[in-house]
């Protein structure tokens, strides 16, 4: 039964990648050539710290983390909101990461211990449990995510209606990432060459949606697995369309990712939320980035039914998250890593976040002033 | 959070969502996003959903791919990527 | 209808109540030895050289898990800080919290779990006390025990006589209870097939006293897993540890698990394992003789004491390596 997980995990496999991704990276210097592979998902930035990829690649061939986590690009007035929600006497349902990422001056686990009604799910289910158990009480999910986790959490508002629920709404902060991926080739300050694609995000949208972005960024746009293999392999196949003078979509990951992808959860989405500008902590406002509720699904939107606001955070000074976000600098060059900003004792999202950049540097890199070549 | 491995439908249930199995560990699944999810299916599972369903074909190709890889004789001079 | 038995406020009075829930639920198991006639305290004979001593308390949530329940925990976890301190464990003290409206048939098969555990260590319960506090006050029960236990002078342990090349061992598979635990927390039949490990560790420790000079330094790896004892070691140290992944011996059901819930093993306690870093030409006996007892069946060899400075470094399957942090925050609560 973990032959879908073990399978790709096979030590002796990953050799074999090893090795000819250093045969790629000889080739790639003899050429001069410094290749930057961006990755814009939080389980790819997360397996790329468990299993230590970065130190099996050529120094020519840098994996930087870009986007990839829902909760580090959403402004800090979002927690505000949410954090207000609470001590209104509001039940507020989160998923479990979000529960200490710093607002403006406090965050929902010092709000729950001061009182406020904050529960940890790991599905969006319960919120629609706790609104059916007591009508009185009013419930607000925290919708935070991109596209795998939108198509699930949208289905609250689908069982809401059909229930005849009144007392749900959801406290929006849904995010596209292809205007990401758009915004970030086309960003002067950044220099990526190719983007290793996130995979279920890509199991929703489906694999052609990265074309035409292909095409016109001129960018290898590979779409893998989380699986140490899957990572291995899509690097290799980045360094090989990078040699061949390439630029197109490869799909690594069809086991699971179909070309059109999950139809079923696109339409759902389409159903109930339309797109609109969004911001993203450290990029800036992207059009049509994000998704909120059609205007007829407005009683499921807590900023309208609340009237709270997301907007006018702070976000700590000497904080950096908008740069590593981008992966403009490494969580290694902002002044606060593992100084003042710790898992323990965190000064912005990318560090306490479960799928935050700096958290998996923290947590799984060897310090750059500790490190000798093995 | 994309915790989403891979999972054996072992069971459909009445309310239409299904019960998915990994190594005796067994977790009621949201089966309405994703079609032809029946019994000993495989399903990728996050946040409670069925996300997509994994095409074991597809999955057993790739595996024996990998295995081709390690088989052949990796020459030096071997410069672009193999066949997808 | 009739009324479960359960425990209320009086029990707790000092008056009748609490004499027949002593008479009635202490004695029968506990009243030979020490406690025999209730003495406010026990009067032990000294088993002459130096003493180890060790308190824990237990507020694992839920009472009863698969594997055992928290009379298990608060038996073998004193043991086995006992024993991983050098110490052969000879008496326990049992304070009991209970809460009001707490089922009589639930204490009683933790107490039971209790004096099987006990008898089975060859350790006696030589006093103890009962407090009950009102409903809401407490999760239950909680229990607190402390162990003396005689120091083996075939021991000499400390963290400062690991050396570059020592092995570090374990005697069984990781993150069986933790994994158990939270599983047991999730919804009906998640986790099915997991157990917890809780079990002494005692009598692996005896095992290897005649190689205590190869012996640098043991643990039990509870709260915050293998990652955290390993971490302790080598802080601050010149030394550090490299574990490599395909090497650390998982029960596939607790990986599974572990998988789906998105937490590393390394970082979930264990409650009947323990950890034992050694000379490099000690560790295939080590392992044998372990091996040789039900509770050494899953004994490997994990990873080497390197020159790391201060740090625990994975190997990994794909061949690379990461850090190995201690956990950070509050990602399991109530486990032991």
């Amino acid at each position: 039964m973990m032959k879908y997980i073990d399978g790709f995990r096979n030590p002796a496999v990953a050799a074999e990648f090893v090795r000819r991704i250093a045969s790629q990276g000889r080739e790639l210097a003899a050429r001069s050539r410094v290749v930057h592979i961006m990755e814009v998902c939080g389980s790819h930035t997360m397996a790329i710290g468990r299993y230590g990829i970065r130190t099996l690649l050529p120094e020519n061939a840098i994996l930087i983390s870009g986007p990839g986590c829902p909760v580090c690009v959403t402004d800090p007035g979002y927690l505000d909101a949410a954090v207000a929600l609470a001590m209104r006497g509001v039940t507020v349902v989160t998923f479990g990461d979000m529960v200490r990422v710093p607002g403006s001056t406090t965050n929902l686990a010092a709000c729950r211990a001061a009182g406020g009604d904050v529960r940890v799910c790991y599905s969006p289910s319960l919120a629609l449990d706790l609104a059916k158990a007591d009508p009185n009480r009013e419930v607000v999910f925290l919708a935070v995510g991109f596209e795998t986790t939108i198509a699930p959490v949208v289905s609250l508002v689908e069982d809401a209606r059909r229930e005849g629920v009144r007392n749900l709404s959801l406290l929006t902060a849904f995010k596209r990432v292809p205007p990401a991926l758009r915004a970030l080739a086309a960003d002067p300050e950044l220099k990526i060459d190719a983007f290793l694609c996130p995979a279920h995000v890509s199991a929703v949208i489906g694999a052609n949606a990265y074309e035409t972005f292909a095409a016109e960024y001129r960018v290898p746009c590979v779409i893998a697995g989380f699986e140490p293999l899957d990572i291995l392999y899509g690097v290799y196949g980045i360094l090989a369309q990078v040699l061949a003078g390439e630029a197109r979509v490869e799909n690594q990951y069809a086991r699971v990712a179909r070309p059109e992808g999950n139809l079923k959860a696109q339409e759902r989405i389409a159903r109930y939320l339309e797109p609109v500008d969004a911001p993203w902590r450290g990029i800036g406002v992207l059009p049509a980035s994000g998704l909120g509720l059609r205007p007829e699904f407005v009683e499921y939107d807590a900023v309208r039914r609340f009237g709270v606001s997301v907007e006018g955070g702070r976000q700590h000074a000497g904080c950096r998250c908008g740069d590593v976000i981008k992966g403009k600098i490494r969580p290694a060059e902002c002044a606060l890593f593992a100084k003042a900003c710790t898992p323990d004792n965190p000064v912005g999202p990318c560090m306490v976040s479960a799928e935050g950049t700096c958290a998996a540097s923290f947590k799984y890199e060897v310090p750059e002033a500790e490190r000798e070549e093995a | 959070m994309c915790l989403a491995v891979p999972m054996k439908v072992v069971e459909l249930r009445a309310d239409g969502k299904g019960v998915a199995e990994l190594e005796g560990s067994r977790q009621v699944v949201d089966l309405s996003l994703v079609s032809g999810a029946t019994v000993g299916v495989y399903v990728i599972v996050h946040a409670g959903f069925a996300i997509e369903t994994l095409d074991q074909a597809q999955a057993d190709e790739t595996l024996a791919l990998f295995e081709e890889i390690t088989r052949a004789v990796a020459s030096e001079s071997q410069p672009s990527g193999i066949p997808s | 209808m009739s009324v479960e038995r359960v425990i209320q406020l009086a029990h707790g009075g000092g008056g009748r109540l609490t004499r027949e829930l002593i008479e009635t639920q202490i004695v029968p198991r506990f009243g030979q030895g020490p406690l025999k006639g209730l003495p406010d305290g026990a009067t032990l004979a000294s088993p002459g050289g130096r003493l180890v001593f060790t308190t824990d308390s237990f507020v694992v949530q839920p009472l009863e898990f698969p594997g055992g329940n928290i009379g298990d925990l608060a038996v073998h976890g004193t043991v086995n800080d006992l024993s991983v301190c050098g110490g052969e464990p000879k008496w326990l003290s049992l304070a009991l919290i209970l809460e009001e409206g707490l089922r009589f048939e639930v204490l009683e098969r933790v107490l039971n779990a209790v004096k099987r555990a006990a008898d089975a260590c060859g350790v006696t319960v030589a006093t103890g006390d009962t407090k009950v506090v009102a409903r809401g006050q407490g999760d239950g029960i909680y229990i607190n025990t402390a162990g003396i236990g005689a120091a083996c002078p075939e021991f000499s342990l400390g963290v400062e006589r690991l050396r570059e090349g020592d092995r570090v061992l374990v005697s069984g598979t990781l993150a069986d209870h933790g994994m158990a635990v939270l599983a047991a927390r999730q919804e009906l039949g998640f986790g099915e097939g997991l157990r917890s490990d809780t079990a002494p560790v005692h009598r692996l420790v005896r095992a290897v006293r005649d190689l205590g000079a190869a012996v640098r330094f043991m643990r039990d790896p509870t709260r915050g897993g293998v990652a955290t004892v390993l971490n302790e070691m080598v802080e601050d140290r010149a030394v550090g540890i490299r574990l490599c992944e395909s090497d650390l011996p998982l029960a596939p059901a607790t990986r599974a698990v572990a998988e789906m819930l998105g937490i590393d093993p390394l970082h979930a306690a264990s409650e009947g394992r323990m950890i034992l870093v050694c000379a490099p030409e000690a560790e295939a006996e080590i392992l044998r003789r372990w091996r040789a007892l039900p509770e050494g069946a899953g004994a490997a060899a994990m990873g080497t004491v390197s020159a790391d400075k201060g740090r625990v470094i994975l190997e990994t399957l794909a061949g690379g390596h990461r850090l190995v942090d201690v956990p950070r925050g509050e990602l399991l609560p109530r486990i032991c």
